[in-house]
Formats: structure tokens, C-alpha cells, sequence
């Protein structure tokens, strides 16, 4: 079984603010980690080698088999729709694979779109929301996905792509030994010119849909009022408040 | 080809003009500033740095969209055996508003199996159009049956704009959909408005969080956005069911499927932090997991429901089903204390819709204040304890 897991690097930290006068982003630190939620994904990846065999693409320190960077100038300013084409295109450039799995979304984005639409560009059926991997049998995969009220169990055939939830399974620790065994192995790295789709209005901020065309501070208009005093005086203030609007007798 | 360049004879302070980019996709290199690919062509390095340095080149005009070929403000109708999800109304109420702008009507697609009868409740919302596709093979949902449903519908009806529940059907489906017409989709947004020109004006938090983002689909159609449950207003059911109810049909052969349903089952009902009427929240400022019983028991005294923020679940402290915000769950309850919670904006994104927002903090610059009515200045653990006696002792007196 081919398995690939898509991984992405996100900030390390959320604290971005906007300076409300001069609307320049102030940003503390650079510094930017694996997204947190493709541990899963990488670790359900493991653990469906371990189980079947076969081999797995990305993070080198928890195991994987082979890896790749799909990067380039031209493919800088995408939104989902263009940074799934690009991934589709980079996936297409890398190989069969049966199974292509993600994390539910990431922490820098929260929009959870970019593996659906992946799957859509390569053609093959997907399941979002992924809490428990059943039996790989021949051709396919038995899966039960999370929906607001009831759980569903799917087949799914191969090739497919699944997000996966957070704590579908506990993510190992990267290994030092791996780290240090793995440290000189070459990854592969992909830019335009290795693309099957050479149209660079497909990729970046030329291949997007969405602009986006401001961005701005979040305001709030409310009544507002301030507790203040010994926690004694704030704690009389609170119940007089909840009192007056019937929370409390 | 849009793109940046770099004049480099125009640069005095390479450092200066690198620290502009919120992306860190600038970098020296021999001596030259390149821009990398983690660029988001937000400009701002045009905008901010030293004149002339940055340029933005556009050549190439690219074709434009027919944008008076597409009408109507669609909604996706999102269900579970024909039970309406109340998303579904309030994404109307908001369809109606914005399609009044540009006097467009609404639409509401809706894809299932015996569900026709339950089409005419969504004529009190105010759709002009329910178009429904009532088939056996979409029974259960499954994603290449229902794209496949929702494609035709696009191309049969053409709507400028179509509105989603980011529940978990809608969370896949509008994407797989938006790729599949190449356009763009928003998603989670938290304000919706329209232009004259029918772009649709998508705002949402965005870049981890502590900004606002206004985005639009200037040259696409539809445009889709997904906005989560409780985050716009329901309008009120009015008596009136003026529009009316569209059949369509699609060919069976159209809708096979790779993915087989084999088994379904009613999650365990839980009480849910999205229905609760009251919630306490722990933020980090609860020094450790057994101190969350403090805040479970003020919870219990006002008969509400503990809720966290994400370090709190990352940190193992409480399931992932009790944490709000945006990779969370948005909540909308009468009352909520937050304690200990600075209030990034993914969290507030969440809550503040929430009716009266108790925020009690150390901090008095804490961002939480901006959301909450009472800015509580005080600790947690010195304020809940003398709460939770008041609460008790009240109790104590009426019984």
C-alpha cells in the first residue's frame, strides 16, 4: 500500500496584531512548526504500515519511507483553490499512491477545505472527519467518519483521500535515532517547472479565486462596563449582575 | 503573470524592509532581497516600504467572468433524514438580506431521499425557490453522490452566490463543489454583505486569528462560503409561503459512488456546550487540571456547562468537544464566565455572540475585555470561591 501524508509548516506562534493606525502587521517571531493536526495523519500513516506493510512519504523522524517539498516563487499567494491545485499537481508529479491522508485542517488556516478539494483535482472519492480506521481489505478501506449526529460507517475503494480528527490516534514521538539516521537523506523538492500543468495562472496568487482585499482589526461596539476592586467587592458586583438579570435567585 | 520586483538600488534598509513582511517570505540573500514563496502577495511591502522598492506588476489581462449570467443567492439546505439543521434558516434570513441588495431572489437546494414534504417549511424562511432532489441514492450523504446533485444544480440555475453550513457535511461538500468549478469558497465566515456588482463580501478571521480579513471572489462564479451554526441571526417563521417548490431530477447512472455507507448510528447524546444556556470557561489561567473542578462547580451552581480554549485541550485537560473557537465549537449561550482566558480572537470568534459575557482576568489589558460586558480585574481563584458561596448562600436562603 502507497501512503501519503500531506504535512504543512505553520507559525509557531498566533500572536499576529495589527497596529490599528498604521494597519501593518506586527508579528512576533518567525520561528514555525508541523501543523499540529497532521500528526494524526501521519501517525494513522504509521500505523497502517506497520499493520499492512508498504511505504509512507514525509517526516523522516517519525518513520517515513521518503519525502518531498513541493515549492516555488510562483505558487506564493495562494488561497485554497490554487494550494490544492498546486498539491494536486505536486501529488500527481510524485506517484500512485492508495491512500492520501490529512489533518483535519490546520492551525494557521482553520478552514479544513484544502483536502476535499485535493481530492476533487485528482479525481478520487474522499471522507472528511475520519475518527476511526477499520479493516484494509482488498482494493479499498473500511472507515467511520463523524457527522453532526450519527456516526457513519463507509467503504471507501482506493485511490482516496481522508481527513483525520484530532485523537483518532496518539501521535509517537519523533526519534532521535531516526533524526540522526535520517538526517542526510535528500528530499526530493518540486517547483513549477516539475509540474505536469505548466499554466502559471493555475498556481499562486494568479491560479486564486478569493482575494483578499483588506485586513483590519476586529472592533467591538458593546456595552462595557469594568469590575474592579478587592475580589470581595468583585465577587458582591458579579452576583448583584447576575442577580438583576435572573441567572441566580 | 502578477508579480513582485524587487529594485534593489531603491532599498536603504534591507532589515527594515524585511521586518515589513508578516510572512517572513522576505530574505537577504548575497546581499539581495528575494521574495520567497511563502509570499501572500498581500503588498504590503509595496504599501509600507521604502517607494519604489517593491513593485507590483500585473500584465496578461485575464478574462472576466459574465457576472450578470449568474442570479440568486443559493443555500445549501443541511439535513439529517429530512430534519432541517437550523443553520439552514439562519443562512436564509442572511441570503434574503443580501440578495434584497442586488434584487436577486433566494434559492435553497435540497438533496435527500423522501424529503419533498419537508420542502414547503423552507418557504416560510423566505426562499423564493426550493429546488429539491429527492432520490434514493441520496439517502445518506456521501461525497461524490451529493457534489454530483449540487453540480447540476449550479449549472441548471446558475446562482451568484451559495451559502453553506461549516457543519460536517458542509465543511466537505462546499469545498469538493468549489473545486469542481474551480471558484473560490470562504470558509467560517462571520460577516456577510453584497456589492452592487454581485461580489459577494466574505470577512473572517483570519491568518491564525488576530485579524479580520475581508475577502471576495472577484472574478468567479458561484461564490461559495460556508458560515458556522449560530453565528448569523434566524429570522422569524412567517405565515406567508409565498415561493415555490422546484423538482429536479438527476440520472441515476450520474450517481454512482466509490464510497459504500454500510453502517450508521446515533452518536451518544451528550450535553453539548452549543446548547447549554450557561457556560463558565477555563482558560490558561487555571493553573492546573484539578482546579477545573472549581469552575465545574461554579458551572453546576448556575446549572450550566465548563467549557475550555484550545491550550486546554492541547494540553489534555478536557476533550476537544468542550473547546471553543474556531477549531472549536461557536457558542451562543445567555451567560458566560470566562476565567482565566486572554481572549485570542479565535476564541472570541466563538463566543461573542454569546448575551452577557462575564471576563474575569489579572491582566486589564487582556483581549478578552474587548468582548466581554463585565471586565472583571481580579483572580479567578480568588473571586470564584467567594461566587460560588454567594450563589450557595442565596440558594440556601430561597430553599
Amino acid at each position: 500500500m502507497e501512503i501519503l501524508v500531506c504535512i504543512k509548516q505553520v507559525p509557531g506562534s498566533n500572536k499576529v496584531e495589527v497596529d490599528p493606525v498604521t494597519g501593518v502587521l506586527k508579528r512576533d517571531g518567525a520561528d514555525s512548526k508541523m501543523n499540529p493536526y497532521d500528526l494524526y495523519a501521519l501517525e494513522v500513516g504509521m500505523e497502517l504500515k506497520e499493520q499492512y506493510g508498504g511505504r509512507l512519504y514525509e517526516a523522516f523522524s517519525m518513520g517515513a519511507d521518503e519525502g518531498a517539498l513541493v515549492t516555488d516563487r510562483k505558487f506564493g499567494g495562494a488561497d485554497v483553490l490554487a494550494t490544492s491545485y498546486t498539491l494536486s499537481q505536486g501529488i500527481r508529479r510524485l506517484g500512485k499512491f492508495d491512500l492520501i491522508l490529512c489533518g483535519l485542517q490546520t492551525t494557521d488556516g482553520d478552514t479544513a477545505q484544502v483536502g476535499p478539494e485535493v481530492s476533487e483535482m485528482l479525481g478520487i472519492p474522499c471522507v472528511c472527519n475520519v475518527n476511526a480506521i477499520g479493516a484494509v481489505k482488498a482494493g479499498g478501506i473500511t472507515v467511520t467518519m463523524e457527522m453532526s449526529e450519527d456516526i457513519e460507517e463507509l467503504d471507501v475503494s482506493f485511490p482516496c483521500l481522508l481527513t483525520v480528527q484530532k485523537d483518532i490516534m496518539q501521535p509517537r514521538l519523533p526519534s532521535y535515532k531516526l533524526k540522526q539516521a535520517t538526517k542526510d537523506r535528500k528530499i526530493t523538492v518540486y517547483t513549477f517547472q516539475d509540474m505536469e500543468d505548466q499554466d502559471e495562472h493555475h498556481y499562486g496568487l494568479n491560479g486564486s479565486a478569493t482575494q483578499v482585499q483588506r485586513i483590519f482589526p476586529p472592533t467591538s461596539d458593546k456595552e462595557q462596563r469594568t469590575i474592579e476592586g478587592t475580589s470581595a467587592e468583585a465577587a458582591q458586583q458579579m452576583l448583584a449582575l447576575l442577580k438583576q438579570k435572573k441567572f441566580i435567585a | 503573470m502578477a508579480k513582485l520586483v524587487v529594485h534593489q538600488d531603491k532599498i536603504d534598509d534591507v532589515q527594515k524592509l524585511i521586518s515589513i513582511c508578516p510572512f517572513g517570505a522576505m530574505v537577504e540573500h548575497n546581499g539581495k532581497v528575494e521574495v520567497t514563496a511563502a509570499c501572500r502577495m498581500c503588498r504590503l511591502c509595496v504599501k509600507k516600504g521604502p517607494k519604489g522598492a517593491m513593485e507590483y506588476v500585473e500584465d496578461e489581462p485575464v478574462p472576466q467572468v459574465d457576472k450578470s449570467a449568474w442570479r440568486g443567492i443559493a443555500v445549501y439546505v443541511d439535513h439529517v433524514e429530512g430534519n432541517i439543521h437550523p443553520v439552514t434558516f439562519e443562512l436564509l434570513g442572511k441570503a434574503r438580506e443580501l440578495a434584497d441588495k442586488i434584487h436577486h431572489p433566494v434559492y435553497a437546494l435540497f438533496l435527500g431521499n423522501e424529503i419533498e414534504e419537508r420542502a414547503g417549511e423552507l418557504l416560510h424562511y423566505g426562499a423564493d425557490k426550493v429546488f429539491v432532489c429527492d432520490k434514493e441514492e441520496l439517502q445518506d450523504f456521501s461525497i461524490e453522490t451529493y457534489t454530483t446533485a449540487f453540480e447540476q444544480f449550479i449549472h441548471d440555475v446558475k446562482p451568484t452566490a451559495i451559502l453553506v453550513g461549516a457543519t460536517p457535511v458542509g465543511r466537505q461538500l462546499a469545498p469538493r463543489v468549489a473545486a469542481r468549478f474551480r471558484t473560490g469558497l470562504t470558509a467560517d465566515c462571520t460577516i456577510l454583505d453584497m456589492h452592487e456588482n454581485t461580489d459577494l463580501v466574505q470577512i473572517r478571521p483570519a491568518f491564525g486569528g488576530n485579524i479580520m480579513a475581508e475577502i471576495l471572489t472577484p472574478n468567479s462564479r458561484p461564490q461559495l462560503a460556508t458560515v458556522r451554526y449560530k453565528v448569523m441571526d434566524a429570522p422569524e417563521r412567517s405565515e406567508d409561503a409565498k415561493g415555490e417548490i422546484v423538482p429536479f431530477d438527476v440520472p441515476t447512472e450520474k450517481l454512482g459512488s466509490r464510497v459504500t455507507v454500510i453502517g450508521m448510528k446515533k452518536k451518544p447524546k451528550e450535553k453539548s456546550i452549543e446548547m447549554a444556556d450557561v457556560l463558565v470557561v477555563a482558560g490558561r489561567g487555571v493553573k492546573k487540571k484539578e482546579d477545573l473542578s472549581l469552575l465545574r462547580e461554579l458551572a453546576d451552581a448556575l446549572g450550566g456547562e465548563l467549557a475550555c480554549t484550545r491550550p486546554l485541550v492541547e494540553a489534555g485537560w478536557l476533550d476537544a468537544k468542550h473547546q471553543i473557537g474556531l477549531s472549536g465549537r461557536t457558542v451562543r449561550p445567555k451567560l458566560i464566565i470566562t476565567c482565566g482566558v486572554s481572549g485570542a480572537i479565535q476564541f472570541v470568534a466563538g463566543m461573542d455572540h454569546s448575551d452577557t459575557i462575564f471576563a474575569i482576568n489579572t491582566d486589564p489589558k487582556a483581549s478578552i475585555f474587548k468582548a466581554a460586558n463585565y471586565a472583571v480585574i481580579g483572580d479567578l481563584y480568588e473571586i470564584v470561591p467567594q461566587l460560588l458561596a454567594g450563589i450557595r448562600a442565596g440558594k440556601g436562603k430561597r430553599g
